[in-house]
């Protein structure tokens, strides 16, 4: 929420479209250099850039997708291992009950499994999808964000925000549009 | 990461043709499915064709169900027939779409943009109608679950030495990944549709599947690792998988089947046929969405008919060395096998199999002929056909195992002919589904893929964007 309580209907940020990424990029550095951190692009198609511009270097899914491997390989493995052992050991060829290479390929499929289900629902649940209300998709232009225009919101979280004073350094970005968002 | 950009070099046959934009790759490829432009008139018939086929599949289901599976030609020694036979030959199909999403994207190749939302899309459906087989074959499909481990009142588990349970592991766990790889790449082509749905009913419909998606800066970040993440995972993935289906063979006793070359000859093959069915899906498409063959131009058709060509030459040796091998390997039982193979009563379905998979691809060595539409489909279909006959040579090995107590002889049913076309309903019904309903093209990748004076991104690697 904005701590500008006073300044009218709540809003969410202010919204500047560009119809370049280069130009959403550029503008997402100014904003960066003007010393507001609490900012979001929107953009059809993945833009490495604009991410670095916020500060958002690396994402979390990496040690996410680690971790679900490791523990669907390890309960894999381990399943295999009592279940074979343990708790219904059946004597094949003479073969010895923990004979841990024939339980390789069952481990690696449940680290795939895992790994690959974690990845899936740990991307849904950091971003905080499923959201089908959110208020940038008040601003009627923010339609063509999933099909040829390009987004900056300065979001009034930033404790830099000022309605009237964002405003004006976002119009002065050469953006094709700047509207407010409301909440 | 450098803001500065290399002078643009000039394209020389280029992935992309026609005069594009950001807007322009919506609609061409958003148009057909959102009602402002019509599907073509043979949509309608490749549909009705797949429904009528798909109608004899559950015709061949219920009389199955009804009568058991003693209505299928299978019998002692040839007890495996064409329910293997099959669901080899589809998951073998469905390898091409993850090698073409998971690998080709590893390997920085930027001609798989366009094609590997509709490999993947039938790499599902095969999946789909390759597990069908070994379902229907179980005789009590309703007791399916048993394949899996799970607390029971019997007390029984699964035997987790047999490559036959590694194979539901395996086909599981391909069949989820490959959803979920699918899925996560359509989500930001689900927002382009929702927000462009003329209509409210689609506007809920692929709002809920799109789970809000808005083109987050940092939701584009992860996604594009956990993508990345998934084709990493997706390659050992889809040669495991093919693996685990040879193991179902190499693990048994049988001559011929008792090989080390069996797992990297079945990939081998696996990617051949696949490969093989991609094109024999995207020459229609072409042909029949102008718009869209902008986008699977000559040039993917060029490059998927190479990488058909060089799987199915290292198939071809896989022949090479089972002959070369039974003879250097002096042993009685496998030379007299290849014998029968060869010359045997079934040695027609070997030689068709040789015309098929190394004799007619000999013409791909032609550029000329890689360009001809008609030659490749026909080129294609020949080895569609011929990847069937190699697995019907497989398995009709067991008709000549070591004692000749152990001969006998396999022929399909009426029945198993109807299941095997009702697969096949199956999966162009399914298809067609697909292009009505959904994106048949990544737009976002393709947008990606479009030089920066066109509003895209030069196809940036998406090794730079997902550290």
């Amino acid at each position: 929420m904005s701590n500008h309580a006073n300044t009218g209907p709540a809003v969410h940020g202010i919204m500047a479209e560009f119809d370049h990424a280069d130009k959403m990029v550029a503008a997402a550095w100014k904003a960066n250099e003007a010393g507001y951190t609490r900012m979001d692009c929107y953009s059809p198609y993945p833009v490495g850039e604009a991410a670095d511009a916020m500060g958002f270097k690396k994402s979390e899914m990496g040690p996410v997708m680690f971790i679900g491997g490791l523990v669907g390989a390890t309960a894999g493995f381990l399943m295999q291992y009592f279940l074979g052992g343990v708790q219904y050991p059946v004597n094949i060829g003479g073969k010895p009950y923990m004979s841990w290479p024939m339980f390789i390929p069952i481990t690696f499929e449940m680290m795939v499994l895992t790994a690959a289900l974690s990845g899936v629902f740990g991307l849904i649940a950091v971003c905080g999808l499923p959201q089908l209300y959110h208020p940038t998709f008040n601003v009627p232009q923010f339609a063509r964000a999933s099909g040829d225009r390009f987004f900056l919101v300065i979001e009034a979280v930033d404790s830099k925000f000022d309605l009237t004073e964002t405003r004006r350094f976002m119009d002065g970005l050469n953006a094709d549009s700047v509207a407010e968002v409301p909440e | 990461m450098s803001t500065t950009h290399a002078p643009s070099l000039t394209i020389i046959d280029p992935l992309i043709e026609g005069k594009q934009n950001l807007t322009e790759v919506g609609s061409a490829i958003g148009d057909y499915i959102l009602d402002q432009k019509k599907q073509p008139v043979q949509w309608w018939f490749f549909f009705a064709v797949g429904f009528v086929m798909l109608t004899v599949l559950l015709y061949a289901f219920s009389y199955l169900f009804y009568w058991g599976v003693g209505v299928w030609g299978l019998n002692v020694p040839v007890a495996w027939g064409f329910a293997i036979i099959n669901f080899v030959w589809w998951i073998g199909i469905g390898h091409a779409g993850t090698l073409i999403s998971a690998i080709l994207l590893l390997l920085h190749q930027k001609w798989r943009t366009s094609i590997n939302r509709f490999a993947e899309t039938m790499t599902i459906f095969a999946v789909m109608c390759a597990g069908l087989f070994p379902l229907i074959h179980m005789g009590r499909p309703w007791f399916f679950y048993w394949l899996y481990p799970f607390p029971n009142v019997m007390g029984v588990w699964p035997q987790f030495r047999s490559p036959l349970v590694w194979d539901v592991f395996a086909v599981t766990t391909y069949f989820t990944v490959s959803l979920v790889f699918w899925f996560i790449g359509i989500i930001p082509d689900l927002a382009y549709l929702r927000d462009h749905a003329p209509t409210k009913l689609q506007r809920v419909i692929y709002g809920i599947f799109a789970i809000g998606w808005r083109g987050s800066a940092i939701h584009w970040r992860r996604h594009e690792k956990v993508y990345l993440m998934l084709a990493g995972l997706g390659t050992p993935l889809v040669f495991s998988v093919h693996t685990v289906v040879s193991f179902d063979f190499a693990v048994a006793l049988v001559p011929l089947w008792h090989a080390t070359i069996f797992p990297p000859f079945f990939v081998a093959g696996a990617i051949f046929s696949g490969f093989a069915m991609v094109i024999v899906l995207a020459i229609p498409l072409r042909r029949y969405y102008p718009r869209v063959a902008n986008y699977i131009t000559r040039k993917h058709l060029d490059y998927s008919a190479q990488v058909m060509f060089g799987t199915g030459m290292l198939v071809c040796f896989g022949y090479a060395c089972e002959v070369w091998m039974a003879w250097y390997s002096h042993s009685m039982y496998e030379r007299q096998t290849t014998w029968q193979r060869l010359f045997g009563p079934y040695g027609w379905s070997y030689w068709c199999l040789i015309t098929c998979n190394f004799v007619i691809p000999q013409i791909l060595w032609s550029r000329k002929m890689r360009h001809n539409d008609a030659v490749l489909m026909i080129t294609s279909i020949f080895v569609l056909i011929g990847m069937w006959f190699e697995r019907y040579v497989i398995v009709i090995t067991l008709s000549r195992e070591y004692l000749p107590s152990m001969w006998g002889r396999y022929s399909p049913t009426i029945w198993d002919w109807a299941t095997m076309i009702g697969s096949l309903g199956l999966f162009l019904t399914l298809f067609m589904l697909f292009l009505r309903f959904l994106p048949m093209i990544s737009m976002t990748e393709v947008r990606e893929l479009l030089p920066k004076e066109q509003g895209g991104a030069d196809g940036h690697s998406i090794l730079e964007n997902a550290p």
